[in-house]
């Protein structure tokens, strides 16, 4: 009789804490927050992946928060059934899905069949209406970080030619390719960027040959929009010339000729995801950022960076994080001669049109395989 | 394969795989965790529940199809690896169909099926054809053709294919939701296994059962025998390879409306080489390919538990697979008498008459044969008779 009561009067207290605080009983059971983190490359790629392990190794300091992790997990049934293993198994109440090709219609489907389970994907276009509201999507405005690599790169180069080298000709990777190039040229309107497509984003091969082909023509300072710079920057370091990193710090690879990177730092929206599941405060759906507020960042300059160069890229760096700079504003040509932004037109790095981009500004030498 | 000869296999497999599973322990003791431990997690992860056992059949779904596209041309005894190439062309075959045409929902999913199946055959049928007319050497020109079909896939997905609203991923227009194939009554695995399981099954029907099957298995043996039968082997090895590509093209095509909704670079995820792996564990058997393939899966499975629950890299599931189907290969020359597996020596299948005659050929290029083939038919003086028919 007596231990009866006693449970009793643990389970009325135990529920009383509970609804004290407004969340149900079974959420409240579920303490530690468990979080699922999905990569579609290894964890140590010096590139995309090793962005989001980064936040991901850093979310594992937060108090009450567990995060499991599967790295190498493929855009198909793959994927839909990790999720689901990670909520089953593991009971995971929040999933980040780092790949592009994860959104739709892989997290998508899943989050229909868990609506109690938040889903945020990383790139994703989450529209209202549309996807379910259990499902969320980050990403960070990288250009203005690019802007600013252009602009280091454009101060330090000798030979006036940077080269890069891109995966896909799509709207996310042209944006960085025409804001890089526009910050050099904000240094010196003479610069030219070429540009070389190697048509994917893991060919290290190609990416490799495509860095020695700059070389050969001249140019001196190379960066990249591919899921691992590694090979970029290590066979550019090789090579005896400069570059700038991407997605990651690559400064390890090339310690002579690292100039400087645009990085991800996805512990800013990680944090902020997790700290709204652990309070059950509704789904932010849309989360967008850049310099100002903290999504993206820069690498430490390289010991090769001149004051001279440094002075321009800093005073852009203020401006961007003051939200004092727009980078795509008109007149804006392309390098077929067409003007792509009317002069007066100023494009904020949060327009949706620029999620479109279709071209190569003035001063890229290349074009887009139609 | 009679009774005691499948007895023999299923025994050593089971036994390859207990050896697999021991030295993979003695790995994971190395690297500081419990084997016990792992065990344990190999098993909830790929079989222990009605959601490991799930997650295991999807993910073994295509691999049953792209280990046919493997499995069925090594019956003719081609070594034909370009399974990728065919899958892909199968499902832009199908996504561009199904997104297009009008018509019942029935109706416009067979129509597209047929039409990755179509694909997918006509892509490896010429590398039948390269090698029967022209002596290329199939396995390196399945394996071109398949670089070239995925190159060709993402020219038209990113260029005259592309919805214009797929914007940082390039895919073909998407198709309706009431075309795509749904699942198993009560499962949470799609159509696509069930369909595999039937061709596999179909496949070891005609294989092993009809006349034709016969004459694919004797081509296999040796093709100068073959010829001197009066077989068309021109044909025979055209047929087992677009049969072979068919099956990877079918697997594009159900990947695309099972999974995926439209075609894109998602598709290009190695099922097609996978089948490699399974055809050979399989030994080129049609309906062992079933097996192998959820013993595959249920590895996946399980390599994304390892992961999660002892943060374990996912070169540990390399490790694992790696470790099983070595022990699985080797213990293929282990000799059956000497472990109590085989009585005595059981009356072989015909497939093992096949592979006598091919023992029994005549030098490469020495004898004149009886019968002179017509010039075109003979790519190389004489087909090489190490293509000699996997044992059954």
């Amino acid at each position: 009789m007596d231990t009866n009561r006693r449970h009793i009067l643990q389970a009325l207290s135990a529920a009383g804490a509970a609804t004290a605080v407004g969340v149900p009983l079974d959420l409240r059971a579920a303490a530690p927050l468990t979080v699922g983190v999905l990569y579609v490359g290894p964890r140590d790629d010096f590139g995309y992946n090793q962005a989001q392990a980064q936040a991901a190794a850093a979310m594992k300091k937060l108090p009450n928060v567990k995060v499991i992790e599967e790295e190498k997990v493929p855009e198909t049934v793959a994927v839909q059934k990790s999720m689901e293993a990670m909520i089953n198994q593991d009971k995971a109440a929040l999933i980040f899905a780092t790949s592009f090709g994860y959104f739709d219609p892989h997290m998508l489907k899943i989050a229909e069949k868990y609506p109690k389970v938040r889903f945020e994907h990383c790139g994703g276009l989450w529209t209202s209406g549309k996807h379910p509201l259990n499902t969320g999507s980050y990403f960070g405005y990288i250009d203005g970080a690019q802007y600013v690599a252009g602009v280091v790169a454009g101060g330090m180069s000798k030979t006036k030619k940077l080269g890069f080298i891109a995966a896909k000709p799509i709207p996310q990777v042209l944006r960085n390719i025409n804001a890089f190039t526009m910050g050099a040229r904000s240094v010196d309107p003479s610069i030219t960027t070429r540009v070389i497509f190697t048509g994917d984003w893991s060919l290290p091969v190609k990416e490799a040959e495509a860095t020695n082909s700059l070389v050969d023509q001249g140019v001196d300072v190379v960066t990249c929009h591919v899921d691992g710079p590694k090979v970029v920057i290590e066979t550019a370091e090789k090579r005896g010339i400069m570059s700038s990193g991407y997605h990651a710090s690559q400064a390890a690879l090339a310690p002579k000729g690292y100039l400087t990177g645009a990085e991800w730092d996805w512990s800013t929206p990680y944090k902020q995801l997790i700290g709204g599941a652990m309070d059950d405060k509704p789904m932010v759906n849309f989360l967008r950022g850049g310099l100002a507020e903290g999504f993206v960042k820069m690498s430490a300059y390289g010991p090769s960076v001149t004051a001279a160069a440094r002075k321009p890229a800093d005073e852009a760096l203020a401006q961007l994080k003051a939200g004092k700079f727009v980078i795509f504003k008109g007149p804006l040509k392309d390098n077929k001669g067409g003007t792509m932004i009317a002069a007066g037109t100023a494009l904020e790095m949060t327009n949706i049109e620029l999620e479109k981009m279709n071209y190569l500004v003035e001063g890229v030498i290349g074009t887009i395989p139609s | 394969m009679n009774l005691a000869s499948a007895r023999t296999s299923a025994l050593r497999f089971v036994g390859a795989l207990a050896v697999g599973l021991l030295l993979f322990g003695v790995f994971v003791a190395a690297i500081g965790k419990s084997p016990f431990e792992v065990y344990a997690t190999i098993f909830e992860g790929g079989f222990a529940s009605s959601f490991a056992w799930q997650n295991t059949l999807l993910r073994a779904a295509p691999l049953v199809l792209t280990g046919l596209a493997v499995a069925i041309p090594a019956q003719a005894g081609l070594m034909v690896i370009g399974a990728e190439g065919a899958l892909v062309l199968g499902g832009l075959a199908t996504a561009a169909l199904a997104a297009h045409l009008p018509g019942p929902a029935l109706v416009v999913q067979l129509l597209a099926l047929v039409a990755g199946v179509t694909s997918g055959g006509v892509w490896l049928g010429l590398t039948g054809w390269l090698r029967a007319r022209r002596g290329l050497n199939e396995t390196i020109c399945s394996l071109l053709l398949s670089y070239i079909a995925i190159a060709i896939f993402n020219h038209l997905v990113e260029g005259a294919l592309r919805d214009p609203a797929s914007l940082n991923k390039p895919s073909t227009v998407p198709i309706n939701d009431a075309l795509m194939i749904g699942n198993l009554p009560g499962a949470d695995v799609h159509w696509g296994l069930a369909i595999g399981v039937v061709c596999a099954v179909l496949a070891q029907i005609v294989l092993s059962r009809t006349t034709w099957g016969f004459a694919l298995r004797v081509t296999g043996g040796n093709t100068r025998v073959a010829k001197m039968a009066g077989l068309s082997v021109t044909a025979l090895l055209v047929a087992a390879c677009a049969a072979g590509g068919a099956a990877a093209g079918l697997a594009g095509g159900i990947e695309v409306m099972a999974v995926h909704g439209a075609a894109n670079a998602s598709l290009i995820a190695g099922y097609g080489y996978a089948g490699i792996l399974v055809a050979f564990l399989a030994r080129q058997q049609p309906l062992a390919c079933v097996p192998v393939a959820v013993l595959l899966g249920g590895i996946a499975a399980a390599g994304s538990l390892l992961q999660r629950r002892l943060d374990l890299p996912d070169a540990t599931t390399l490790v694992l697979q790696g470790t099983l189907f070595l022990c699985i290969l080797a213990a293929d020359s282990f000799p059956a008498r000497r472990f109590g597996l085989r009585r005595k020596v059981p009356a072989e299948s015909t497939v093992a008459a096949a592979s006598t005659i091919s023992s029994l050929a005549p030098e490469p290029a020495a004898a004149p044969v009886a019968v002179t083939p017509p010039r075109h038919d003979v790519a190389r003086p004489v087909a090489s008779p190490t293509l000699v028919q996997p044992a059954a």
